[in-house]
């Protein structure tokens, strides 16, 4: 142990790895207002020039700035790189130059070649040979396995953005750990784990012992890559800047070896507080350099980056890496965890302009210190950056104080937990099957066997939710197997061991599926059952359109008619999900989110009976459709209140746009009003909200002139993109998006 | 059953916090640059129960805080005080903080007993002298300011409000003599300026109706600040909505 670690409060943390022990018995809650914070340095100042200039000319190269085609990427496979060193202090890249992409061919060799094409380059002979003829992919072995009801499933589009040929992404490294422990003493207790791993040797044993023994493996690169950077990893770390490096170097590896979809950060701010306080207290640091070393650690995430094809940008447009860091909440014990460098995250929107990375999110109690909920209310309204999630419904109903979000929005106890991510499945697509006797509305092929024709073309309520249930039990089964295929081949082509490291050993897992459409499918059944809606058939008698008579209400609207609707399908669908077996024993979730693929899913999916044409994109996550909410912000909010958590466990995601003005006349009274929304909103057991607070012309506005909006940021679907990174297309439908405007 | 025009559950401008704002059917004004022309119309609207309303007060309850709570406007929300006194009343007994946006022009016994049960009327006055006021509305300004009598007779708190409209009704000897004339009324807490804007222009074209300040831009900042500064001398406090 190091010095700095014996005037820390004793305790667990001594004995076992428990960086949650640690945090409780050492943290100082913060009661007081964002007075104290400082601005940027100049030598924050001048590094962020550096990278900014690089961002554009990344943008201005197609998305890309370089890539490395020559070096298969690993927690050693590149020497230090820096952005300009005698002005970091905070050292590490993912590459040996800022913003060049390195290949990370385990997930999937083609994609790789794929993306590096489309830049006009090509993958090295060498890496090639080596996965054409020797080394076998995740991608490789999903595809060796998969039925031939998984892949008509996929082609068509019921099943969407599974992680069958990249990185699966969503697990969280308990990064911390590096910091507070040092890799010594982690791979001692990692060890010991292994020892205590005996037989008999069932599958299940053998595939434990040796992924401990990767791990293991990992921590030793570990060490190897700090020690490229002159750090000395192998103890804990010392200090306030130690302990930001260590944090950083755990996180380095990870993103260095795996290119998941999303690579979040977790909660680190209040753990590294506690050495920012002693440093402070003792004289060893000002306020400003505390501010630095989390400016500098900021920007670092700020130019993590993935090879990417370009496909993949429909599903995750904008070139999303999710380093979400959870921000604030509770503790069990009653007190908030609110520090000093909580404000200090948020204050890098300010020193360093808004941004999409990291995703930062705050972990919202109704007892938040006022002051702390004002402050985010305040960046909310300034930079469109934050997302919240109800920090009171998360630890009741999962039991835990000390948790991350993974990728957008869905709870991940930190070290304890993983989940496997999944994607979604296409719900109003599946609707338009229970009206097509089991057949696909645009290829005419079968996908349910069983399902009986309309017994007329006027809908009845009854007989279409009869079939919409056979429906939606089969989409659940072939969904469920995919899920299984496809993370026993992760695990199996490539493990995260990294990451995983820095977990607890054996740790409990979360099959995380997701569903899309929800408004669509409330709103249809909604016609069907209060309006009169005849179905127009073409020759193949298969639906093209749909005739409404009358008036039937829609989602949004804080109208129970409709809003159960959406609560008992997504009850329905999770439960038909909980009821099958899962790889790993997993316990399965849903969440209720699209990223951005509900533009793909409105392109695959057919005219729906709520009137929606052919093609539209759907409403984002467990938003009402854009423009049905007719009654004002506030009772579109409580609509989606409504969907159960406890039957979307990963998740329900709703973003919320809202014109400045419509908060309130002055800064003050927005503020304030954006305050008791958040508190008011959460009272009533809604999980997410992502806050944007923009007017629809400034968005006109960077479209035409992307070059002076270079950091323009906007939440989307649990994440937040840079504007000007969008494609004309996603630009588009964001704008078409219902602002919130009481004018 | 109350007409209503349509809802707004954040409503943000009319009254104090966060508002679920009820817009009633119906107005006895046809106000030059009415931005809601759509509600004036006296037929018309969706017949809405006590319950409804109030049950959509109850789910929208967390969200109005310690400050806010319901408005009725309108239209002008006063044409169906018979139906809206049971709503004003149940509303009341519920707890909630209830707001009336209204022309003045209603005084009735209706009137009278909604008035015991709404915490702040926000009033809006057209114009101080008569005939700019039939000019703007069609109508006298003597019931309005009879109205504003009442309110202090009965001791309830009163925002005035008063929309700007350049050429009609930012006249700096107008504004001195709208001062003059409420200044002594202890039980005006606020004047709010309301800035004209054209957004409504549209739903006249829609109504088939003549749109008649076409032309009347939107107030400059040098108009607004004009009208503040000669009002905060009338007023306890006078704010730009």
């Amino acid at each position: 142990m190091g010095k700095i670690n014996e005037v820390f409060v004793k305790g667990n943390w001594n004995e076992q790895v428990n960086v949650r022990d640690f945090v409780q018995k050492n943290i100082t809650p913060y009661e007081g207002d964002s007075s104290f914070l400082c601005g940027p340095t100049d030598r924050t100042k001048k590094l962020w020039e550096i990278c900014l200039d690089a961002i554009k000319e990344e943008r201005a190269n197609n998305g890309v700035r370089s890539i490395d085609t020559e070096t298969i990427s690993t927690i050693t496979s590149h020497e230090a790189g820096y952005i300009q060193k005698d002005l970091e202090l905070i050292v590490g890249l993912q590459t040996d130059e800022l913003l060049k992409r390195a290949m990370k061919p385990y997930g999937g060799i083609a994609v790789v070649e794929k993306a590096c094409s489309e830049q006009g380059l090509e993958v090295s002979d060498r890496v090639k040979d080596i996965f054409r003829n020797y080394a076998k992919t995740h991608n490789d072995g999903v595809f060796d396995v998969y039925t031939d009801e998984i892949r008509k499933y996929r082609s068509l589009g019921f099943l969407t953005g599974l992680p069958d040929n990249y990185a699966r992404g969503r697990i969280i490294g308990d990064y911390r750990r590096l910091a507070l422990y040092g890799i010594d003493r982690l791979v001692a207790a990692k060890k010991a784990d292994l020892a205590g791993l005996v037989g008999p040797m069932s599958d299940d044993k053998i595939r434990l012992r040796e992924e401990v023994a990767e791990q293991i493996k990992a921590l030793v690169h570990i060490k190897e890559l700090g020690a490229k950077y002159g750090l000395d990893l192998s103890r804990p770390a010392e200090s306030a800047q130690e302990a930001v490096q260590w944090v950083y170097m755990a996180y380095l590896s990870a993103v260095k070896e795996q290119d998941g979809a999303a690579m979040s950060l977790g909660n680190v701010s209040s753990f590294l507080d506690i050495y920012m306080e002693y440093d402070l207290a003792n004289g060893n640091i000002t306020e400003e350099l505390a501010q630095e070393f989390i400016d500098q650690f900021v920007m670092k995430l700020r130019v993590v980056r993935h090879l990417r094809m370009n496909a993949y940008n429909e599903i995750f447009a904008g070139d999303p890496t999710w380093v979400t860091e959870a921000i604030g909440g509770k503790l069990m014990d009653g007190r908030h965890k609110i520090t000093k460098t909580s404000y200090r995250f948020l204050q890098t929107l300010y020193n360093l302009g808004p941004s999409p990375e990291p995703n930062m999110t705050v972990l919202w109690s109704q007892d938040l210190p006022e002051n702390f909920k004002k402050f985010c209310a305040q960046v909310s309204i300034d930079t469109s950056s934050i997302q919240y999630e109800n920090d009171d419904l998360m630890t009741n109903t999962r039991n835990s104080d000390d948790y991350g979000i993974a990728c957008c929005v869905s709870f991940q106890e930190i070290g304890k937990h993983i989940q496997f991510f999944g994607a979604r499945t296409n719900l109003a697509k599946t609707l338009l099957l229970a009206i097509n006797g089991g057949r696909c509305e645009m290829s005419g092929k079968t996908i349910v066997e069983g399902i009986p024709a309309l017994k007329s073309e006027v809908l009845d309520f009854e007989e279409v939710m009869a079939n919409y249930k056979l429906a939606m039990k089969d989409v659940a089964r072939v969904y469920n197997e995919s899920m299984n295929i496809i993370h026993y081949m992760h695990d199996k082509y490539y493990y995260e061991k990294a990451q995983m490291a820095f977990v607890d050993t054996n740790p409990k897992v979360n099959l995380a599926y997701g569903m899309a459409g929800l408004s669509i499918v409330a709103d249809s059944l909604s016609a069907i059952k209060h309006a009169k809606v005849t179905v127009v058939r073409n020759e193949d008698g298969l639906s093209t359109d749909f005739k409404i008579e009358g008036e039937f209400p829609c989602y949004g609207n804080d109208d129970d008619r409709v809003d159960n609707l959406a609560v008992d399908i997504s009850n329905h669908f999770n439960q038909l999900l909980c009821g099958l077996a899962t790889y790993k024993n997993a316990e399965p979730t849903m969440s209720i989110l699209t990223i951005t693929s509900n533009v793909v899913y409105g392109l695959k999916t057919g005219a729906t009976p709520d009137g929606r044409a052919q093609g539209v994109p759907f409403a984002p996550g467990a938003n009402p459709m854009h423009g049905r909410d007719k009654n004002g912000a506030i009772a579109s909010l409580n609509s989606v209140a409504k969907l159960d958590y406890k039957n979307a466990l990963d998740g329900i995601s709703n973003t919320f746009s809202i014109i400045p003005k419509s908060l309130g006349a002055d800064a003050e009274t927005r503020t304030d009003n954006l305050v008791t929304m958040m508190d008011a909103y959460f009272s009533k057991e809604a999980h997410h909200l992502n806050v944007n607070v923009l007017n629809r012309e400034l968005l006109e506005d960077a479209m035409e002139n992307p070059g002076e909006y270079p950091q323009l940021t906007i939440r989307v679907s649990g994440y937040a993109v840079n504007f000007v990174r969008l494609t004309r297309e996603q630009q588009l439908e964001v704008i078409s998006r219902s602002f919130h405007s009481n004018m | 059953m109350l007409r209503v025009h349509s809802f707004e559950s954040l409503g943000t401008y009319d009254g104090p916090g966060i508002r679920l704002v009820v817009f009633l059917q119906g107005c006895n004004f046809k106000c030059l640059y009415c931005a809601n022309a759509d509600t004036i119309e006296l037929k018309g609207g969706t017949a809405t129960s006590v319950e409804e309303i109030v049950n959509m007060a109850k789910n929208q309850k967390p969200f109005f805080g310690k400050k806010g709570g319901l408005t009725f406007s309108g239209g002008e929300p006063l044409v169906q005080a018979k139906q809206l006194l049971p709503v004003v009343k149940t509303l009341k007994q519920e707890g909630f903080h209830v707001c009336i946006d209204t022309n003045g022009s209603i005084l009735n016994d209706d009137v009278k007993a909604v008035m015991e049960y709404v915490d702040i009327v926000l009033l809006d006055i057209k114009h101080i002298n008569e005939a700019q006021h039939q000019l703007l509305t069609g109508k006298s300004n003597a019931k309005t300011l009879a109205f504003v009598d009442y309110l202090q007779e009965i001791n309830k708190p009163v925002w005035l409000r008063y929309v700007l409209v350049p050429g009609y009704s930012n006249n700096t000897e107008h504004l001195h003599q709208l001062g003059k004339h409420f200044q002594a009324y202890n039980n005006i807490e606020k004047l709010e300026i309301q800035p004209y804007h054209e957004l409504g222009a549209h739903k006249y074209e829609h109504l088939g109706w003549e749109y008649k300040l076409k032309g009347v831009k939107a107030n400059t900042p040098e108009q607004l600040d004009e009208a503040y500064n000669i009002l905060t001398t009338y007023f306890k406090e006078v704010v730009i909505n």
